[in-house]
């Protein structure tokens, strides 16, 4: 292969899955900074419970990648004091229902440190966690509680739903002085897609417009952005164009991008993973609500998870989250019948 | 297909609101029906149960047609002369009768006035709590910059609302009919802004020619000393809450509907060369709309309503018209009509009738002026009240007792 045709295969886009380039990111992270390394359950020889840190115990060695007891109360505080101490760590804790346990070091300690410290102590601490249903995993695995901690003040809220997300979101979490939570939708994880070779840190203040349209403005944000694409996807056979929003941060929150969307399409569906009262999608709608008042041509509607605990059986629990045909079926809703 | 007033020819079915099977009581609303004025929620005359639906909506049929087979509670099957009895029959004739059986209805009033399109009683629809008309917040605003009357306009998006496409046809030049995209005609029956607008001033036209073709008018008018009505009606209002506050405009139309109860010669119809007194007052109200045009539908039983349920009902009333949704019984029955053009600073009206209806009244601006009374001249609030009569159902004797009536019972406000 001459030196041409490898920059060349180099530089092309590669079809690699969410997983891969989410630990691509941790590697780039590892790789960059020697403060950087990676602690949670079973993060280390099993290489992770949903297999992203495969290799890297191998690759950066056990003061780097570091297999935790099963207390998540007790090494999220060790990754805050760590982060106090100069370092910079990433903790991974199993599933958010997991983060359950570990709400007191988050919300009490690693979010109010700042403050309580009189601006002195900040804590540069990124928690990733997975998130979200659609596996089977029922009632106690499969909640989607990152609108919890959107509400939370001192907090950075992420919630990466491409690859490029996957693979540019954590180097900048890093390099952000307060502590940022990383959502990863379970179901993302095997999804594959396109990367470019040159795919890196990418901004986390912005919304993305992930397709413009006309008519409606879909906004989503994890594992229902999917689901919101393939609604667009949909209407276009009915005639209409359907604009998807991708939040991308759930705090602080993209108003603005939300806000333009509303005012050049009029119309709005929410599309979130949470149950309703009280969700992610509340507040968006309050905030449309808010600012584009006068560009609404029809109430906002809200595509959200049944308010049940998250059934097993499989035919249950797809009736209970969001999925396409219920975003068009809101989306019909939104352009009554004088669409 | 109910007459929903004199000249109407032909109806839309727009919707039914029964379906086969259904059992019915009198009052219930049955089926939205299109005119060319408004659209109009058809009530039922008749117990029963729905046997059949003859007219499909969309489709428009002349007055008259069976629009579905009514049979009665204890009826086994239909009777042959249901169909004739079971659209909600309402009969109003024009020129030629009705059936026998039925009672006689006024058509929608419309305006006595040529020239100038008169104005509403009062300004009193901003108070009035029902109908609310949706708008979403970007037609309203949409609406607002290009000078769309909104309560023209018939709403297609959500849950029936007012959206910005239907704002933006009703402003686009000329034949809306044309603007609107083929779907949403299918979809809606209901005529455009336009075509209503024009199909108003149709039925004007021919209401007010055959008015002044066949009815010998004749007309009084007297000043009337609103100073203690006007007095009583300070003091009363200073004890309601603000919205509840009457208007003078409450206070005249429950004189009339009173003074019609005395004098019966100015309450009801012409009709196969008789006149048939009313056995209610229902005064029918002149609205402007605000696209243009003009309809006059009726306040029902005006003579046994306490002067806050009048107010209420009027304000009620203004709305619902300005939204183009009016019920087929306050469409078509007013007995006898008002027309106050006070608002537009008029100080006289002589009215044009309303066939089959035999009277108008008009009432002019409130105004200060001079006023001569036991040898002393000073100033009150005058108003004009004037009546234009059918000389063949009454004389020039009893319109003058009608109009004094008027008088007698506007001083003594707390009796009304």
């Amino acid at each position: 292969m001459s030196e041409a045709e490898r920059v060349a295969a180099a530089a092309a886009p590669r079809r690699i899955s969410y997983r891969e380039a989410l630990r691509e990111a941790l590697r780039d992270a590892l790789s960059r900074d020697e403060r950087v390394f990676l602690m949670g359950e079973d993060v280390g020889r099993y290489g992770g419970c949903f297999g992203v840190s495969r290799g890297l115990l191998e690759e950066f060695g056990p003061e780097r990648i570091r297999d935790t007891p099963l207390s998540e109360s007790a090494f999220v505080g060790a990754g805050i004091g760590a982060a106090l101490g100069g370092m910079r760590p990433i903790v991974e804790i199993m599933t958010v229902n997991f983060s359950l346990l570990a709400l007191d070091q988050i919300v009490n300690t690693a979010a109010a440190l700042l403050h309580m410290s009189g601006g002195q102590l900040a804590v540069p601490l990124v928690i990733r966690m997975t998130t979200g249903a659609g596996r089977q995993l029922a009632a106690q695995h499969s909640h989607s509680l990152e609108g919890w901690y959107a509400h939370i003040p001192g907090l950075k809220v992420l919630a990466p739903a491409t690859h490029e997300d996957a693979r540019g979101m954590l180097w900048t979490a890093l390099e952000d002085p307060d502590p940022v939570l990383l959502f990863e939708h379970g179901a993302l994880y095997n999804v594959e897609g396109e990367l470019a070779a040159d795919a890196g840190p990418v901004p986390i203040d912005r919304a993305a417009v992930r397709r413009p349209g006309r008519d409606v403005s879909l906004i989503a944000y994890g594992g229902t952005l999917a689901k919101a694409l393939a609604a667009a996807d949909a209407l276009t056979g009915e005639g209409i164009s359907a604009e998807v929003i991708d939040l991308r941060t759930l705090r602080p929150l993209d108003t603005e991008t939300i806000l333009a969307s509303v005012a050049r399409t009029h119309r709005a569906v929410v599309v979130d993973e949470g149950w309703r009262s009280g969700s992610l999608s509340a507040e968006v709608a309050a905030r449309i609500a808010e600012g584009a008042f006068y560009e609404l041509d029809a109430p906002v509607e809200r595509v959200c998870s049944a308010e049940v605990p998250m059934p097993y059986a499989k035919h249950l629990e797809e009736v209970a989250l969001p999925q396409a045909p219920r975003i068009v079926e809101a989306v019909r809703r939104a352009l009554g019948a004088g669409a | 297909m109910p007459s929903l007033g004199a000249d109407m020819e032909a109806g839309t079915l727009v919707e039914w609101r029964v379906a086969p099977g259904q059992a019915v009581r009198r009052g219930d609303i049955v089926a939205l029906v299109d005119t060319d004025k408004a659209v109009i929620e058809v009530e039922i005359w008749e117990d029963g149960i729905v046997e059949e639906l003859l007219v499909p909506p969309g489709r428009k049929v002349p007055v008259g047609t069976p629009l579905a087979r009514l049979r009665g509670a204890s009826e086994a099957a239909p009777a042959p002369a249901a169909p004739a009895r079971a659209t909600a029959a309402v009969s109003m004739a024009p020129p030629e009768p009705a059936p026998p059986s039925a009672p006689p209805l006024a058509p929608a009033r419309v305006s006595p006035a040529p020239a100038a399109p008169p104005a509403p009683p009062a300004p009193l629809a901003a108070e009035a709590p029902a109908a609310r008309v949706r708008v979403t917040p970007l037609a309203r605003r949409v609406a607002r910059a290009l000078g769309v009357d909104l309560a023209a306009l018939h709403g297609t998006g959500p849950g029936g609302a007012i959206v910005r496409a239907d704002v933006e046809r009703a402003a686009a030049p000329a034949p809306a009919a044309a603007a609107r995209p083929p779907a949403a005609a299918a979809a809606s029956p209901v005529a455009g802004p336009a075509e209503r607008a024009a199909g108003l001033r149709r039925a004007t036209a021919a209401a007010m020619a055959r008015s002044k073709r066949e009815i010998p008018h004749y007309y009084l008018g007297t000043r009337i000393d609103l100073s203690r009505a006007l007095a009583w009606l300070a003091a009363e209002n200073a004890q309601r809450p603000v919205a509840e506050r009457l208007l003078p405009a409450a206070l005249l139309l429950r004189a009339v509907a009173l003074a019609a109860r005395e004098v019966a010669e100015m309450n009801g119809f012409w009709l196969e060369g008789e006149f048939r007194p009313a056995t209610a007052v229902h005064l029918g109200v002149g609205i402007s709309l605000r696209s243009g045009g003009l309809v006059a539908p009726a306040l029902r039983d005006a003579d046994r309503k306490p002067l806050a349920v009048l107010m209420r009902e009027l304000g009620d009333l203004v709305r619902r018209t300005r939204a183009g949704v009016l019920r087929s019984s306050e469409f078509g029955e007013a007995t006898l009509t008002v027309t106050n053009l006070g608002d537009q600073g008029v100080e006289t009206v002589h009215g044009v009738i309303q066939p089959p209806q035999v009277a108008l009244v008009g009432f002019g601006r409130i105004a200060e002026q001079p006023w001569a009374e036991h040898g002393l001249l000073g100033v009150r609030p005058l108003v004009h009240a004037s009546l234009a009569a059918d000389h063949r159902a009454s004389d020039g004797h009893r319109g003058g007792r009608f109009l004094t009536a008027v008088d007698r019972l506007l001083q003594e406000p707390e009796k009304l």
